[in-house]
């Protein structure tokens, strides 16, 4: 869910194209609906469920194999090889499983292959990035009997249903052994999900056929084309050329010309990804922050980011309205908080800071910048949608307040590790989020710390004892309602205090024919179970 | 002419070597590949298992050597991201991209050497003056974007070509091709077009040139005056004659489509060796990256060599042995 790479690249087809818009000749109409043909943008690069941590290989693993819970459109927890699952003791989660369930090898789903698979996550050779940390609370698996499973935990730990919606169930018998290249190669490919691999012909397309025996809905198609597209342009060319039945990552550019045109359909949903920005917190009061000086080019000897009146003032600069508006075309949600309306744990009362520039000179002036400063905001270009567009307004408009501000944008490859290594004064990146606003709270926000695996993403080292006393508590409580309050009051806490500049959330946009229709994902995801013929519109 | 290709040999170790030295620096220096590649959520304990699965807590110089140790055998690493060979990742690739650089350069000679003869031959007529001018718009338009007007004008608007994918293929020798299905040639005609364009322009320019230069020789008013034919003249005498600056510039052009024809293979999603590199470089795949330098440099020796030994076939006069 986390890793999806919406890049903006470069010329799209809108802009390049704009004269073709009209008389445009009729498409095939949907006459094969037997075979439906996807366009994604990002590359899939193993069928392996447990070899890489990645959104596009998560799409295709979600398609093949399940997981003890779900997730539906809007990212809230549904019943998936689990039927129920409840907390037996404070620290004893208790899993009730899908009778019946068959893997597409005929081999029946039990509690064994649940154990089985749990054992495996740890253990997956040359793994970039593993699924070890969804079972890492787990310190005992006990089987009661086929169809009931428990994990018991040091202490007690009420995000274990949420961490098992990443963790795909292979088979105890067919996996064992089994190697990524057994899965690359489609032999081990075999879950329990809608589909089935027929041929997998890495970094162009998987092509699958429909699971008959499937316990859910039945699949709509009989076959899928799964193809791996990575030009913008040229996908949303495809699709207008009926190559592609359906395409993901739409450009924000072509948006509106894919909307105006009668035989296509747009399905859309605020995502989970927020766009933010990440202050400077790891110098102090008296250190230079590196990219920040005075207005002669003179180092300050202070770095203001640490008084939350300037974080405040540069919060408030920010005209959300204008970049939702005209540079993300609409396609995004102003926000002040990681996650949208209808997801546990939003907070309905924290509202977008409102675009406020003569109080922010205010604020500035209190703070003892009645002059402003200078300083340097770093952006990757190639990673979210229109992200280098974005820094370069919020640039303009740091400006306008007095913050002299000097934009530079490069390629994520190089961005992201100075990022990590704290080597900027501000900079521009975006956050995937599970349904939960501990997920972002713990990696961003609280202070890094390897024993309680925490802040490992806390780029800007924002700290803050008392924040992190509260998220801790929160993490103890197994009350869904208490803990959802004391989420929503943590999360004021943060905002309050500034800890990060929050700007927007992402609009996940599919484009397919008319004769489709499609339940959009909050998470991103892209997969064949969530298109169907359309019914009459 | 042995020593000649024993020389050549123990040149191509010397460059293979010196490369994969300044490859494996350079690639070191872009970036860190577990910062892209981890999950944003990883905790420490997770970020220090990855770093060591890559074997990216060695010092640099331990890196290589374990590479060098591994290319000597043959092995040149395991692809981050897909968890497969190196090597291997990029031979399986390599016939949709060989397929692709063939049938653009059998097209620009096919199309741009009569072009260039008939231009040379009759510079003022008004064909050979379209024929110029269109040779520099195959120049200047860039392949980005004449590729998609492909794509929009025979794709979307005619509907007569597919916009995208490889099509149908056949399996030969455990390889996959689509020029022998009739669906895979009309995946290939856009993307081919795509790439030759330019060198069609590039062969036309050098064809006319030395056809102009060659028709003022003595010889051929030599030939002329003993009452050849002139299809004798231009086929036998001329076209020799003018066959050396177009065999080195085709040659080149032809190694240089192979390796970058990044462009093409994106905007046709042609799943070829260059779509993987620009995959591999925007994650950071480090041995993907290595190992496909080394087999373009590789390719590179191979090509200026056979280009070589051509000149001596063209013209007695070129001797290999000499220095």
């Amino acid at each position: 869910m986390r890793k999806g790479i919406r890049a903006a690249k470069g010329v799209t087809l809108g802009a390049v194209v704009s004269a073709w818009a009209l008389a445009i000749g009729p498409a095939p109409q949907g006459a094969a609906a037997q075979t439906l043909t996807m366009g994604v943008g990002a590359p899939v690069t193993s069928l392996d469920p447990h070899y890489h941590q990645l959104s596009p290989n998560n799409a295709v693993a979600d398609m093949i194999f399940e997981k003890l819970t779900h997730t539906d459109g809007q990212a809230r927890l549904q019943p998936g090889l689990a039927t129920e699952w409840r907390a037996v003791a404070p620290t004893v989660w208790e899993f009730k499983l899908r009778a019946g369930v068959r893997f597409h090898n005929g081999s029946a789903f039990t509690a064994e292959d649940v154990a089985f698979t749990l054992q495996r996550l740890p253990n997956v050779p040359n793994s970039p990035s593993s699924f070890a940390i969804y079972a890492r609370s787990i310190q005992r698996v006990e089987i009661v009997d086929p169809l009931t499973i428990r994990f018991h935990t040091a202490a007690p730990y009420p995000l274990l249903p949420l961490d098992m919606f990443n963790v795909r169930i292979i088979d105890a018998e067919t996996h064992a052994n089994a190697t990524t290249e057994g899965f690359n190669s489609g032999q081990l490919a075999v879950g329990t999900g809608p589909w089935r691999v027929v041929q997998h012909r890495s970094g162009d397309r998987i092509e699958f056929e429909r699971n008959d025996t499937y316990w859910g809905d039945a699949p709509a198609f009989q076959r899928v084309s799964y193809r791996m597209v990575t030009n913008d342009a040229a996908r949303t060319a495809a699709l207008l050329a009926g190559d592609l039945d359906f395409i993901d990552q739409v450009p924000t550019s072509d948006l509106a010309r894919l909307r105006g045109d009668q035989r296509l359909a747009i399905s859309e949903t605020v995502g989970l990804r927020l766009i933010f920005l990440g202050l400077d917190h790891a110098r102090g009061e008296n250190e230079n922050s590196p990219h920040i000086t005075d207005n002669d080019g003179r180092p300050l000897g202070r770095n203001p980011l640490k008084d939350v009146r300037v974080r405040r003032a540069l919060n408030m600069a920010i005209d959300r309205e204008a970049i939702t508006q005209r540079i993300m075309e609409g396609a995004a949600t102003p926000t002040a908080q990681f996650l949208p309306p209808g997801t546990f744990s939003h907070v309905p009362d924290l509202r977008p800071t409102r675009f406020d520039p003569d109080g922010a000179r205010r604020l500035l002036a209190e703070a003892g910048y009645p002059n402003g400063f200078r300083i340097q905001l770093n952006s990757p270009n190639d990673r979210y949608i229109n992200d280098a567009r974005i820094a370069q307004a919020i640039g303009q408009m740091w400006t306008r307040i007095g913050v002299r501000t000097a934009v530079e944008a490069q390629t994520w490859a190089t961005f992201i590790g100075r990022a990590s290594r704290a080597e900027y004064s501000a900079h521009l990146i975006g956050w995937g989020s599970d349904p939960d606003a501990s997920h972002p709270m713990r990696n961003i926000i609280a202070s890094p710390s390897r024993e309680r695996g925490w802040g490992a993403s806390n780029r800007g080292r924002y700290a803050n004892p008392a924040f992190d006393a509260a998220l801790e508590r929160s993490l103890r409580e197994l009350d869904e309602p208490t803990r959802e309050r004391m989420l929503m009051d943590i999360q004021r806490m943060a905002a309050e205090d500034v800890a990060i500049i929050p700007l927007h959330i992402q609009t996940n946009i599919w484009a397919m024919r008319r004769t489709l229709q499609h339940t959009a994902r909050a998470d991103e995801l892209t997969r064949a179970q969530d298109v169907r013929p359309a019914t009459m519109r | 002419m042995s020593v000649y290709l024993l020389r050549r040999l123990i040149q191509a170790v010397g460059v293979v070597f010196a490369m994969s030295l300044i490859v494996f620096i350079g690639v070191f220096a872009i970036g860190d590949p577990v910062e892209i590649l981890i999950s944003p959520d990883a905790d420490q304990i997770e970020r220090e298992r990855a770093i060591r699965a890559l074997g990216l807590d060695l010092p640099l110089w331990e890196q290589y050597l374990i590479f060098l140790g591994k290319a000597l055998q043959g092995d040149l690493g395991r692809s981050f991201v897909f968890n497969e060979p190196a090597l291997q990742l990029i031979l399986q690739r390599m016939p949709a991209t060989l397929e692709l650089a063939i049938a653009a350069t059998l097209g620009a000679i096919v199309i741009g050497l009569p072009l260039g003869l008939y231009a040379g031959l009759r510079p003022h007529s008004l064909g050979s003056k379209a024929i110029m001018a269109g040779s520099i718009l195959g120049f200047s338009l860039p392949t980005f974007w004449v590729g998609l007007m492909l794509i929009m004008v025979f794709a979307v608007q005619l509907g007569w070509l597919p916009s995208t994918g490889r099509g149908d293929t056949v399996e030969i020798l455990g390889m996959r091709w689509s020029f022998l299905t009739a669906d895979g040639l009309a995946h290939l005609v856009m993307p081919a077009l795509n790439l030759a364009l330019f060198k069609i322009s590039l062969v036309i320019r050098l064809t006319r040139a030395g056809v102009r230069e060659t028709m003022l020789m003595d010889y051929v008013k030599f030939a002329r005056a003993k009452g050849l034919s002139p299809f004798r003249v231009t086929f036998v005498h001329v076209f020799k004659n003018i066959l050396i600056p177009v065999v080195t510039v085709t040659g080149l052009e032809f190694g240089s489509t192979i390796a970058f024809s990044v462009v093409t293979e994106s905007i046709f999603a042609w799943p070829g060796m260059g779509k993987l590199i620009i995959d591999s470089i925007n994650v950071l795949d480090r041995p993907v990256i290595v190992a496909y330098l080394m087999i373009i440099v590789l390719m590179f020796i191979t090509i200026n060599l056979i280009v070589d030994l051509t000149y001596s076939v063209l013209d007695p006069r070129v001797r290999l042995e000499g220095k």
